[in-house]
């Protein structure tokens, strides 16, 4: 059964087009990676299905349920949660608070504050600091925690990796394989060897539109990087 | 000294309870309410006509008036505010202006121009005091307000830090969008601190016509005390708004002291000078502490001089 279907959506900043007509069914269970260059329309697209950015055409629909209109704070309790590009914890608040309000607001179901600590060893000594004093990973590990609590059925996660050391994001893609199969997520990664060992599914965006569809296995390199660049291929195997 | 001293504390409850809606507004909902001195006319007015006309006793129009005005507030924050806030930066503060034009006229239009009292409604309790030692009086009715200030305000600072709405509230406050993502429906949580602002207001307004008088012009200068003392305490502290609250009834209080025309200008004073020292401040940050602040003014100077 499709998870999240989209349909046809545009989305607009201003005069420009930065989402064109994206069509998209993604499976129960399944983790997509979407990759691109910076201005490809990655982030749009997930601000789009999240509700913080608004469909000027077409439809997304949850499970079957038409969520295109759907507020940003419904759609957490519909079954959307995201960890947000920026991570943007409350920083005033402590690590324990971020993760109390979203599971005040989110769905009932067995992530709890406790399951999120197991799952992000991590976060247990952090609960009564400040989220404005932690690092990089923490603050990573504590927005995920923080979109896990609200017990969603569709997890979003934006540059997961971006600006975090490599022990940080080796740390967190190992928290993160234990979620898999359990919920669909959708992962934008810039780092391309990890989107491929992590994802069962890759869609490459360039300016807008998907260039490219597939399993991991299934795709080269050179295909990556030439979808990624936005570079077609002639009939003749030379570049258009 | 020791006696304007207290009456100065205690004054700052009242100004603590009028600057804390102000404060909520800015603080969550990111608007600045130029009709917040006049909404807190109108629960005077309000409490007024329930005592005066309908023969309500003071409590009773206290309690009425309170849950009015936050239906009010709450109504004004989904019908007028909301809509304000979408047209950008100066539609609202546009708006809270007519807003405060058509308060104040209207509450001429049917209370009169009179100056009006809830003194006269709460027999001794306006001018009976207690006598501590040394032969200092101390009014019952500005403790009563004080004591309320401080329950008022403990409340809402546990039901800020303590409560699933007050962590959404304090969500909201810094991060609207990612509040949003976390469930919370920002809107929702804007109409109630709207009404909660106003409901503040309201009961500032009853603080007011309780100790002197109210005219239905009463308010411009109530919101100018609001501003000061949220700027003496700071913003988005109720903590900070309750010490700027005591702050400015103290320097009111020992302005009095000097001359009785001195007492508003000591508080604009003081105000300015926490607003100077905070200006400085931040030029200061800017430049590496007070101490490279300093020593770079010295240098000019010094540069100045061998120009010349």
């Amino acid at each position: 059964m499709s998870a999240l279907k989209i349909s046809d959506m545009v989305g607009r900043h201003g005069l420009l087009q930065a989402v064109k007509g994206l069509s998209l069914d993604i499976p129960e269970g399944e983790t997509l990676a979407v990759i691109g260059a910076n201005g490809a329309g990655k982030t749009t697209m997930m601000r789009m299905i999240a509700g913080l950015h608004p469909v000027a055409e077409g439809e997304i629909a949850l499970a079957g349920t038409p969520i295109t209109q759907m507020p940003a704070h419904a759609r957490l309790k519909a079954g959307i949660a995201m960890s947000p590009e920026g991570r943007r914890l409350f920083e005033d608040m402590s690590v324990r608070e971020n993760l109390m309000i979203a599971a005040e607001n989110g769905r009932r179901g067995d992530w709890t504050l406790a399951s999120v600590c197991d799952a992000f060893g991590q976060i247990t000594p952090l609960l009564d600091r400040a989220a404005g004093g932690l690092s990089g990973g923490q603050r990573q590990a504590v927005a995920i925690g923080r979109a896990l609590v609200a017990n969603p059925s569709v997890l979003l996660l934006d540059e997961v990796s971006l600006g975090l050391s490599p022990a940080a994001v080796e740390g967190l893609y190992q928290s993160l394989e234990g979620l898999k199969g359990h919920l669909t997520m959708i992962v934008v990664e810039q780092d391309l060897t990890r989107a491929m060992a992590f994802a069962d599914r890759i869609i490459c965006l360039a300016e807008g539109i998907i260039e490219l569809d597939g399993k991991p296995q299934d795709l080269t390199r050179q295909q990556i990087t030439d979808a990624y660049f936005g570079i077609h291929k002639t009939p003749e195997g030379g570049h258009a | 000294m020791l006696e304007s001293l207290i009456q100065g504390i205690l004054l700052g409850g009242y100004y603590a309870v009028l600057a804390a809606g102000l404060s909520l507004m800015f603080g969550v909902v990111r608007f600045i309410n130029l009709a917040h001195g006049d909404m807190a006319v109108l629960g005077a007015m309000g409490a007024l006509w329930l005592v005066q006309t309908m023969g309500f006793g003071v409590p009773a129009a206290i309690a009425l008036t309170l849950p009015a005005m936050a239906a009010l507030g709450w109504l004004m924050q989904r019908l007028i505010f909301e809509r304000a806030l979408a047209g950008g930066f100066l539609i609202p503060i546009l708006t809270t202006i007519g807003l405060a034009a058509a308060l104040q006229n209207g509450m001429f239009a049917v209370f009169g121009s009179d100056t009006k009292s809830l003194g006269a409604h709460i027999g001794a309790l306006s001018w009976s005091s207690w006598q501590l030692p040394g032969n200092i009086f101390i009014g019952k009715l500005p403790v009563y307000m004080f004591v309320t200030a401080i329950v008022v305000l403990g409340v809402l600072h546990l039901l800020l830090t303590r409560t699933p709405f007050g962590r959404a509230v304090r969500a909201t406050s810094t991060d609207a969008e990612a509040a949003a993502l976390c469930g919370v429906d920002a809107r929702r949580v804007h109409r109630w601190a709207a009404a909660i602002a106003v409901a503040l207001a309201g009961l500032a307004g009853i603080f007011l016509a309780l100790r002197a008088q109210v005219t239905p012009f009463s308010g411009p200068m109530m919101l100018i005390f609001a501003f000061e003392a949220v700027v003496i305490g700071g913003i988005g502290s109720l903590r900070g708004t309750l010490i700027g609250g005591i702050a400015l009834g103290v320097a009111q209080t020992f302005g009095g002291m000097i001359s009785p025309q001195f007492s508003i200008l000591a508080g604009h004073c003081l105000f300015l000078g926490v607003l100077a020292f905070r200006l400085m401040r931040v030029a200061a940050n800017d430049r590496g502490g007070w101490r490279s602040a300093i020593v770079a003014v010295f240098l000019h100077r010094d540069r100045l001089r061998r120009k010349a």
